[in-house]
C-alpha cells in the first residue's frame, strides 16, 4: 500500500494548504464581449467626425484646452487595445496564471472612452460636467449605501433602504416646506429613515421575522403611503407643503477652482459636504474604534460576541436605526438637494442601486462609497449621451445604469466574503 | 478563588437538564466534570456562565452569592470559559478578539490596539504560549485557536477557569501541552473545572471527579480509580470498553484509490494525491484531527465533490463521474458525519427514514406509489433488529436521541446489499451504550466480508475497530500503518510527522 506526499514543516503558525490554480474564464469571456461589440459598434455602425472633450470649466484656475480626437481613428485604435488586452486575459488563464485587476479596470476605462468618442461624434463632451452629475447622482446612492454597510456588517439585511430614501425624500418635502427651513427638513428626514428602521428592526430582530420580507414589504408600504398623501394632500397644497426651499451650491475657495476635480467636488451643495464627512466617520467608526469591533464581532459571530457580555439584539436594533437614519439623510438630497419638490416614487429604486453598491463594494464603507460613484456615473452617462443626441436609442441607454450594476455584481465581485451572520436572527 | 454551585436545577420544558446539583471547587485545583454526552454537563456551566438562569439553586464565590444576569456578569466576577466551540470571531486578529467586549481605548472611543497587544504578549509571555498578537484567528492551528481563548480569559483576571470538553479538537501533542497548561494554572492559584468523557485525561490531570449522569450528581470518584469503574459510573452499569474482533478474513483489494485529489472551490488541494486500498473483509480507519480532508475524501467516494483528480475504484469499475445515485446502486453504504444534516430528515418519520434511498422502485415503491404495508412490516422488523427505542415506526426521526438517530441511519445502511461501507464519525456525540452497539455492527460487517471505511477523529474508536489506520494530515496521507500501531506514533502521525524507519506499510 503506497503511502506517498510528503507534509514536512508542523512548525509554521499558518495551516494554508497547497493550492492549484482553478481556471476561470469568466473574465476573458467578458472582456472579450465587450471588445466584439466594440469592433462591431465602430465597424458597422462607424461615425466619422471630430469627437470634442471640454475638460475645464471657466472658472478653473488653471485652464486646459479642449481635445479634439478623430473619432473614427480613435475608436479603431481604442477596439484593437481592447481586443489585445482581452487576448492577453485568455492568454494568462490558460497559462494557469490569475488576470490581474488592473487589467480589467484599464479595459473599462478604455472601452468607456472609446465609447464616448464614437457616441459624441462631431459633438461636444463636457467632461466636468458629466462628473459634477454623476456625483449629484450617487449622493443618495451613498447614503444608502453607507446605511446597508452598517446594516449588514451588524448582521440585518437592509432591503428598506429604497424605502427610507423615499420616506426621507417626503418628509423633507414637507417639513422644509412648511417651517421654510431646510436644515428642519434634514433633520426630519433622518427621523423618518429613523422610524421605517424601527419597523424592520422590531420586526426583524424582536420578532424574528425573515429580514428580507419584512424590507420588501416595507418598501412597498413606504411607497404606497407616500404617494398616496402625495396626490391626495401635497398636490392640491403645492405651495403650502411641497415647495421647499433648496440648498445652495457652495464653492470652497482655492479647491473649489482645482482644473476637474474643483468643480466636480468642492462646488456642492452642503448636503454633500456632510456626505464626505460621514464617508470619513463611519469608516473610521467601524474599523478603529470599540463600537465598530463590536458591530463587526455581531455581525460575524453573535455567540462570540454574547459570551463576552456584549448585548447582541440591542446594539443590533440601534445599529439598524442608525443605518435608517443614514438612508433618511440621504432621501432629503432628492427634494432639497436635486429636484426641489417631492414627487411619487421619486427615488427610482436608488435604493436597490444602493444595495448592489454595498455588495460590489465587499461591505467595505469607502468601497461602496467608489462603487456608488461608479453607479451614479452611469446614470448621468446616460442623460448626456441623450441630451448631446447619441444614436443608441434611448431606451437602451435608460437600461445602461442597471446593466452596469448586474455586471459589476455578477462579474467583478467574484468570491467576496460577507459577514458571516448577515441576515441570520441571533436567538440565544 | 472558591466556587460553590448550591442545589443548581436547570429545566427545558418537561426536561430537567441539571437536578439541584451540588459542586464546591477550590482554587488550585482541578475539578473535573465527568459525564456522558447529554448528561448535563455544558448546561450547568452555561448557567454557571449566566447564558442561562437556573431555576432554582444559587452560585457561590468565595462564599457570597452571585446574581449573574448575563456573561458579562460572570466574567467581571471572576469566571473565565474556554469554549468546546471557540468564541473567536475568525476575521478578528489575536489581539482584538482578546480586547472584545472590554476594549481598552484612547479619546472618542478610539481602539487602544498597542495596549491591546502588549496585554496578550505578557499573558503570552507568563504561560510560554509563544502567540502572535496580530495573526487573524482563522489562520491559526485549532492548538493555538483554543491558546488564544484561554488568554481571552486571563486577560479579565478570571480566578475560575471551565474548560468545556477542551480536547475534542486537538492532536494527542496539543492534548498533553493543554494539560500541562492546565496544572500551570492550578499552580497559578486557579480554580479549574475541566468538563469531559474522555477517562484517561481525567486521570491524567484531575484532583477531584464528580460524575454526573442525566442531569443529576450520582457520586465523587478518585484520580486513582480504574477506567471500568469511571466508565461504570458514567453509563450506570457495566461497559465494555473493548470490543470482540476477531482476526480479519482478508479477500481481493475492492476499493483502490489512486493519486486521488479533491480540489476545492478557491483551488486548494483539500485532498493531495492520496492512494490506498481495501480489501474485502477489512476495515481501514482514516485517523487524523478533523478538518485535515477527511470530510472532502468520504464525500468524493459518495459522489459529492464536483472537482477531483485521480481515480477511485470499486471491484474494478470506476467510481468518478458517477452520480450518488449510481454510486449508491453499485452498493455503497454511507454513514455520513453529521446525521442532524446528511443522515436523517428530522422531519420524517423512522419509517420514511429507512427508505430515503430506495423510493427510486420496487419493492417500496410500485407505479409510483409507496408500499406503505411493506413499508411497515420492515420498518417493524429493523426497529427491532437494530434495537432502535422509540415508540414505533411512526415517530418523528428528529425526536430520537443520538443514539437511536444513528441506529435508524445504520439500519438504513446495512439493510442494502453492500459493496463497500463508508462511516464517517460513526459514534460521534453517542452513549458509550450506543457506541457499543455500533462497533459491533460495524465489525459483523466486515466479517460478513464487506470492505469498511472508517473516518474518525476519535483515537480510541479508531484503534478498537481498524485492521488497518491510514493518518490524514493537510490533505495528504501521512502513512497506513497496522491497527495494533501505538498510540503515540499515531498521535506524531496526526500532527504531521512522517514515520521513522520501517518505511513499508503493513
Amino acid at each position: 500500500m503506497s503511502t506517498s506526499v510528503a507534509t514536512s514543516s508542523t512548525s509554521g503558525s499558518k495551516v494554508a494548504l497547497e493550492k492549484t490554480v482553478v481556471k476561470s474564464w469568466k473574465t476573458p469571456i467578458a472582456l472579450g464581449f465587450f471588445a466584439l461589440v466594440s469592433v462591431v459598434l465602430f465597424g458597422v455602425f462607424g461615425r466619422s467626425g471630430v469627437t470634442q472633450f471640454r475638460v475645464s470649466t471657466s472658472a478653473d484656475l488653471i485652464q486646459i484646452p479642449d481635445m479634439f480626437v478623430p473619432s473614427d481613428l480613435t475608436c479603431w485604435v481604442l477596439a484593437i487595445v481592447m481586443v489585445a488586452l482581452a487576448a492577453f486575459a485568455a492568454w494568462r488563464v490558460k497559462v494557469a496564471a490569475k488576470v490581474p485587476l488592473w487589467l480589467t479596470i484599464v479595459f473599462a476605462i478604455v472601452f468607456v472612452f472609446a465609447f464616448l468618442t464614437w457616441a459624441a461624434a462631431g459633438a461636444l463632451i463636457p467632461i466636468p460636467g458629466l462628473l459634477i452629475g454623476a456625483v449629484s447622482l450617487s449622493v443618495p446612492l451613498i447614503f444608502g449605501a453607507l446605511s446597508g454597510v452598517i446594516c449588514e456588517r451588524t448582521g440585518v439585511v437592509n432591503i428598506a433602504i429604497e424605502g427610507q430614501l423615499l420616506a426621507g425624500a417626503f418628509t423633507s418635502a414637507i417639513v422644509a416646506s412648511v417651517t421654510k427651513q431646510p436644515f428642519a427638513g434634514l433633520i426630519a428626514a433622518m427621523v423618518a429613515g429613523m422610524l421605517v428602521s424601527f419597523v424592520l428592526a422590531a420586526f426583524a430582530i424582536k420578532y424574528l421575522v425573515d429580514q428580507i420580507i419584512v424590507g420588501v414589504v416595507l418598501n412597498v408600504l413606504v411607497s404606497g403611503l407616500t404617494g398616496f398623501l402625495f396626490s391626495k394632500v401635497l398636490s392640491p397644497n403645492e405651495q403650502l407643503l411641497n415647495h421647499p426651499p433648496r440648498f445652495d451650491r457652495i464653492d470652497i475657495p482655492v479647491l473649489g477652482q482645482i482644473p476637474i476635480i474643483g468643480p466636480v467636488l468642492f462646488n456642492q451643495t452642503i448636503i454633500v459636504y456632510i456626505m464626505y464627512l460621514t464617508i470619513a466617520v463611519v469608516a473610521f467608526a467601524l474599523f478603529r474604534t470599540r463600537w465598530g469591533l463590536r458591530t463587526r464581532s455581531i455581525g460575524e459571530y453573535p455567540q462570540a460576541a454574547d459570551t463576552v457580555g456584549i448585548k447582541v439584539n440591542t446594539t443590533r436594533f440601534w445599529n439598524v436605526s442608525l443605518g435608517g437614519a443614514i438612508a433618511g439623510f440621504g432621501g432629503a438630497y432628492f427634494t432639497l438637494g436635486s429636484v426641489g419638490l417631492f414627487t411619487k416614487d421619486m427615488t427610482a429604486g436608488a435604493g436597490f442601486i444602493a444595495l448592489a453598491a454595498v455588495i460590489f463594494g465587499r461591505w467595505d464603507p469607502i468601497r461602496a462609497t467608489l462603487a456608488g460613484l461608479l453607479f451614479g456615473f452611469a446614470t448621468n452617462l446616460q442623460s448626456v449621451l441623450g441630451v448631446i443626441g447619441s444614436p443608441v436609442p434611448s431606451q437602451f441607454m435608460l437600461m445602461l445604469p442597471y446593466v452596469v450594476t448586474i455586471f459589476a455584481v455578477a462579474g467583478l465581485v467574484g468570491m467576496s466574503r460577507p459577514p458571516a451572520a448577515d441576515g441570520k436572527p441571533y436567538i440565544k | 478563588m472558591k466556587l460553590e454551585l448550591r442545589g443548581v436545577t436547570k429545566r427545558f420544558g418537561t426536561l430537567v437538564a441539571n437536578d439541584h446539583i451540588d459542586l464546591v471547587v477550590e482554587p488550585g485545583e482541578i475539578h473535573c466534570l465527568l459525564g456522558e454526552n447529554g448528561a448535563g454537563k455544558s448546561t450547568l456551566m452555561n448557567v454557571l456562565y449566566g447564558l442561562y438562569k437556573a431555576e432554582e439553586g444559587e452560585i457561590l464565590l468565595n462564599d457570597e452569592v452571585q446574581h449573574f444576569s448575563g456573561p458579562g456578569d460572570a466574567m467581571a466576577a471572576g469566571i473565565g470559559m474556554v469554549h468546546q466551540h471557540f468564541m473567536l470571531i475568525p476575521v478578528f486578529t489575536v489581539a482584538e478578539n482578546v480586547i472584545l467586549g472590554h476594549e481598552p481605548t484612547r479619546f472618542g472611543g478610539q481602539l487602544d490596539l498597542p495596549a491591546a497587544r502588549k496585554r496578550v504578549r505578557e499573558i503570552s509571555d507568563q504561560f510560554g504560549f509563544d502567540v502572535d498578537p496580530d495573526a487573524r484567528v482563522e489562520d491559526l492551528p485549532v492548538g493555538v485557536q483554543q491558546r488564544v481563548e484561554i488568554i481571552k480569559a486571563l486577560s479579565r483576571d478570571a480566578q475560575v477557569l471551565v474548560f468545556d470538553e477542551p480536547t475534542a479538537v486537538l492532536t494527542p501533542q496539543e492534548t498533553d501541552e493543554l494539560m500541562l497548561i492546565m496544572k500551570q494554572l492550578k499552580e497559578a492559584g486557579k480554580a479549574i473545572i475541566f468538563i469531559t468523557h474522555k477517562l484517561r485525561e481525567v486521570r491524567e490531570v484531575a484532583d477531584k471527579i464528580t460524575v454526573v449522569r442525566l442531569g443529576k450528581v450520582v457520586g465523587q470518584a478518585s484520580p486513582t480509580a480504574s477506567n471500568e469503574e469511571l466508565a461504570s459510573m458514567m453509563v450506570g452499569r457495566a461497559v465494555e470498553l473493548t470490543i470482540e474482533k476477531g482476526k480479519a478474513k482478508l479477500g481481493e483489494p475492492a476499493l483502490v484509490v489512486r493519486d486521488f485529489s479533491v480540489i476545492d472551490p478557491i483551488g486548494q488541494l483539500v485532498v493531495n494525491n492520496i492512494s490506498f486500498d481495501i480489501k474485502a473483509g477489512e476495515i481501514v480507519a482514516i485517523a487524523g484531527v478533523q478538518g485535515n480532508g477527511q470530510t472532502e475524501l468520504v464525500e468524493a467516494i459518495i459522489g459529492l465533490q464536483p472537482k477531483v483528480r485521480g481515480d477511485i475504484s470499486l471491484n474494478g469499475s470506476s467510481l468518478i463521474g458517477e452520480s450518488v445515485r449510481e454510486i449508491l446502486d453499485e452498493g455503497v453504504g454511507y454513514v455520513p458525519e453529521d446525521r442532524n444534516v446528511d443522515g436523517l430528515v428530522a422531519e420524517f418519520t423512522i419509517a420514511e427514514n429507512l427508505i430515503l434511498d430506495r423510493t427510486n422502485g420496487e419493492p417500496f415503491v410500485k407505479f409510483g406509489s409507496l408500499q406503505l404495508g411493506l413499508l411497515a412490516d420492515f420498518s417493524t422488523e429493523k426497529l427491532k433488529e437494530f434495537d432502535i427505542r422509540a415508540q414505533g415506526i411512526g415517530t418523528r426521526a428528529g425526536n430520537l436521541s443520538g443514539g437511536n438517530q444513528q441506529k435508524v441511519v445504520l439500519a438504513r445502511e446495512l439493510s442494502r446489499d453492500l459493496k463497500l461501507l463508508v462511516a464517517a464519525q460513526p459514534t460521534r456525540g453517542l452513549d458509550v451504550g450506543s457506541v457499543e452497539f455500533v462497533h459491533s455492527r460495524i465489525v459483523e460487517a466486515r466479517d460478513a466480508g464487506v470492505p469498511v471505511l472508517v473516518v474518525s477523529t476519535e483515537l480510541d474508536e479508531v484503534v478498537a475497530l481498524a485492521d488497518r489506520i491510514a493518518v490524514m494530515y493537510r490533505g495528504g496521507i501521512v502513512g497506513i500503518v497496522p491497527g495494533d500501531t501505538p498510540r503515540d506514533q499515531l498521535g506524531l502521525m496526526m500532527a504531521g510527522e512522517t514515520r521513522k524507519g520501517n518505511g513499508k506499510a503493513a
